[in-house]
């Protein structure tokens, strides 16, 4: 059995599975039940100023039929008085002592954030979250992602909250930035003891065709909301490594965005998590995913010999490099397998239509067997992509006998290149 | 045309596929792959772009969905119904390969057929008028295709049709689990619907008559299907309880039908009408209904997976079972067998009897190619009138297609050769250009 115990910022936690703060850790009652079926912590539902939500409040993005690969909220922070939260935290720290609960915060002046601080201490938080992320509403009253996109302001809180906190604090950052190392580098320098990213992404989930009102509707009006689940999981593995692959950062991340099973989360701690949040997959599904969570999670670090998680936490950052550095002449071409190939041929009309023409209908006509053209093929992926059955098309190394070299060696010192394929 | 009579016996039949809702057609057509070049498109007689029309399920997009299928094939309503889709579309689905259960393509172009009949949309014109005029002689799925085709092409068409109203079997002869009669009268509305088509019923063609059609047309389509229910001339074949079975179909698809006195039925033969009619006598409510065949179960020509249907609704089997004679005093009380051997040759000494109060003979129909015997020009072998593939005879001006010309197969292959042959006679009108 791994050791999934969990150490993010200072913040620990028996796994490192944490509800995201968002509707399912709204209250007291869900966050214990989320508890009982396995969740290591809980960063709950921002707390600030008071505020009033509409409906309706959600939008879910389908794909041939899958419904809520992508989602969007337009729900703001908590709406429920601070008394009730804070001593609804406090009873959850007491029944569970050893499961985190994170207490995430957003309000506008030193002050505010001196008082609410200390709230969020005396219930017995095992840490802060400042919420700089939110990318609707609040942020038109200068809060949320108004604050994680001036690099200034976002160091100027974290400085504050530094000051005021005797508990570990975690920035959360918006992705809602042309790059994310500067805001990366900002909660650095104000003092952060880890930063949690991504928060949602400003979006509109779609347009009711029939009505003409962008969606989720209220009252027949729509706004931008916060675009997570599924569909954004490259987008935030993206920023996690960004952060995590940088010299001088060095801060613990808790990763956020996409994460639906426990595959998703291996992939952000390899890329350097050292926890992971989860909403959507919890509003769709409940807090039920979990098990399967926790468990495929051990599974593979036992399979895999990891024995804690600091074992793995960003194994894969290494692998991330410039384009520059990869290697021009590794040659890898498609095969396909005509024995379980069914002959759908969506890898001819792909390779054809989206790719370098390489793969064709078996020339002689007896089989629906694909032929490739591996002197074309320029191992682009496109065909194994597409090809419904998994297996039948690999992508295999064609030696070709040049030694490695990337286009900063041939730029720098004139290494020699293969020829090209596919450029007919 | 006339509304069905609602009492009639098959309106006590469900449909054995039920029909998918919305949420379900949606559902089934995002399964599919969209193969690139599909084999389910080139599996069908008409060659309907399937994975096209099911990818508009999935868009919502259900009128271009009707019209990809209807403009492919005019009777696509029919046909997502009554064809063997198993041996089809289906069975090349390449699901199968790996092991998934195929698209259910027929479901889905029910689906979508449903709703352009439910919304009356339309989407064919006739063209500007020829000034020629073609006579179709056969108002089934064959003359209706060809008709339609011609229409579109600005051809003038009349339609001669033997009996009282168009449809052929689809309105006579269909089980009625697949479709029942009000559908196939719907189609042929819809086909009518492009205007210009002249409908003129009851109107026996025989050979002197269509020799005159041939001088007085342009051109002339023969689609006239297959003619009466073959006998098996054994003793006993005149008593009362003995029928052929496309006869008894027509009377149990038009009127009412009383089989409550009928314990016991057998149906001879081993295609597809015999496989049709143990499963109608079976679904009338007789308690024992039984097949007939002098084959063994393998050399069927019927669908395996019609006789696997069947046997699943009870009714059972006497293979290699050659009828001798009926028994009886004036209602046929039973069929005298004699056991067959591996090349359906009879076995002295092994008679027995089948208890039957109603036995349908369904061992073919009569082949109706010597009334175009004597057209100038044409040829006719075995009963069939020798024809290309797009339906020419020897005579320039006669068109052949559906059940008189291939012997007897599909609606939608009857439907395929309408068209072609559309194509054909419209190409010889023209000057010869093809297409």
């Amino acid at each position: 059995m791994a050791d999934l115990s969990t150490n993010c910022g200072g913040i620990r936690s028996p796994n490192p599975f944490w509800l995201a703060s968002a509707p399912p850790a709204n209250s007291g009652g869900q966050i214990m039940r989320a508890f009982d079926a396995g969740w290591g912590g809980a960063v709950w539902k921002t707390l600030g100023q008071p505020i009033q939500n509409v409906s309706s409040r959600f939008g879910g993005l389908n794909y041939r039929g899958t419904r809520g690969i992508g989602f969007n909220n337009i729900e703001l922070i908590t709406d429920r008085p601070l008394e009730t939260n804070f001593r609804e935290i406090y009873e959850v720290k007491k029944r569970y002592p050893r499961h985190a609960v994170i207490t995430s915060l957003m309000v506008e002046t030193e002050a505010e954030w001196k008082e609410i601080i200390q709230r969020a201490i005396d219930a017995g938080s095992d840490g802060i979250e400042l919420n700089f992320g939110c990318p609707h509403g609040m942020c038109e009253r200068g809060m949320g992602s108004a604050v994680g996109q001036e690099p200034k302001v976002n160091e100027r809180i974290t400085a504050w909250a530094k000051h005021y906190s005797t508990i570990p604090v975690l920035v959360k950052l918006t992705p809602n930035v042309s790059d994310i190392l500067p805001h990366g580098m900002a909660a650095k320098r104000g003092g952060a003891d880890g930063v949690s990213l991504i928060n949602t992404i400003k979006s509109i989930i779609g347009v009711d065709i029939d009505t003409l009102v962008p969606t989720p509707s209220v009252g027949g009006s729509s706004t931008n909301g916060g675009y997570c689940g599924a569909a954004v999981k490259p987008i935030a593995l993206h920023m996690v490594a960004q952060l995590a692959r940088h010299r001088e950062f060095g801060l613990p991340i808790s990763g956020i965005g996409g994460i639906t099973n426990w595959r998703d989360a291996v992939e952000f701690l390899l890329l350097g998590s050292a926890s992971v949040q989860v909403c959507t997959e919890v509003m769709l599904r409940g807090f039920r995913i979990v098990e399967d969570m926790n468990e495929g999670l051990n599974t593979y670090m036992d399979e895999k010999g990891f024995a804690t998680l600091d074992d793995m936490i960003g194994k894969a950052v290494p692998a991330y490099t410039e384009w520059g550095n990869l290697d021009l002449n590794y040659d890898i071409v498609a095969k396909i397998d005509p024995a379980t190939c069914i002959g759908c041929q969506l890898c001819v009309v792909a390779c054809d239509d989206g790719a370098h023409q390489c793969i064709h209908p078996d020339p002689s006509g007896a089989t629906r067997v694909p032929v490739v053209d591996e002197s074309e093929c320029v191992g682009c992926n496109l065909c194994q992509i597409v090809c419904p059955v998994p297996g039948v098309i690999t992508m295999q190394e064609v030696p070709n006998r040049l030694p490695p070299a990337t286009w900063n060696d041939h730029v720098s010192a004139g290494a020699l290149l293969r020829p090209k394929k596919g450029v007919h | 045309m006339a509304h069905p009579d609602p009492d009639r016996a098959e309106s006590a039949f469900d449909d054995f596929k039920a029909p998918f809702d919305a949420d379900q057609a949606v559902a089934e057509a995002n399964r599919c792959l969209y193969c690139f070049d599909a084999p389910c498109m080139h599996a069908c007689p008409t060659h309907i772009d399937v994975a096209g029309f099911i990818r508009k399920i999935a868009t919502d997009n259900v009128r271009g969905s009707a019209k990809t299928i209807l403009e492919s094939n005019i009777l696509g309503h029919s046909c997502a119904r009554v064809c063997p889709v198993e041996v089809l579309c289906v069975g090349a689905c390449v699901h199968n390969h790996h092991e998934h259960p195929p698209i259910q393509i027929g479901k889905l172009q029910r689906y979508s057929t449903d709703r352009a009949m439910a919304a009356g949309w339309r989407f064919f014109a006739a063209g500007p008028d020829s000034g020629k005029r073609v006579a179709v002689v056969g108002g089934g799925p064959g003359g209706l295709a060809c008709a339609h085709e011609l229409r579109i092409q600005g051809h003038a068409v009349t339609i001669y049709e033997r009996s009282g109203a168009l449809g052929g079997l689809n309105v006579t002869g269909v089980a009625p689990y697949k479709m029942k009669t009000d559908t196939a009268v719907e189609e042929v509305d819809y086909v009518l619907g492009i205007g210009g088509i002249e409908v003129k019923t009851h109107a026996d063609i025989d050979a002197g008559a269509l020799d005159g059609l041939t001088r007085e047309f342009d051109a002339v389509f023969v689609a006239i299907g297959l003619g009466a229910d073959s006998t098996l001339g054994v003793p006993g074949e005149a008593l009362a309880g003995v029928g052929g079975a496309v006869r008894w179909i027509e009377a149990m698809k038009s009127a009412p039908l009383d089989v409550s006195s009928v314990r016991h039925a057998a149906v001879v033969g081993g295609g597809n009408t015999a496989l049709d009619a143990v499963r109608e006598l079976k679904g009338l409510g007789i308690p024992q209904v039984t097949l007939v065949y002098r084959g063994a179960e393998a050399a069927m020509s019927g669908y395996a997976h019609e006789w696997e249907a069947a046997r699943l609704e009870g009714v059972g089997a006497s293979w290699n079972s050659q009828p001798v004679a009926f028994e009886g005093s004036d209602r046929v009380s039973g069929l005298r067998c004699v056991r067959t051997d591996a090349d359906k040759k009879p076995i002295a000494g092994t008679e027995f009897v089948v208890e039957a109060e109603l036995v349908l003979v369904a061992t073919g129909q009569a082949r109706l190619g010597h009334l175009l015997g004597g057209v100038e020009g044409v040829q006719v072998e075995r009963g069939r009138v020798v024809a290309d593939a797009d339906g020419r005879t020897g005579n320039a001006k006669l068109f052949v297609g559906g059940d008189c010309a291939n012997g007897g197969k599909e609606v939608v292959n009857a439907a395929a050769e309408g068209k072609r042959a559309a194509r054909a006679i419209h190409a010889a009108l023209s000057g010869g250009n093809h297409g």
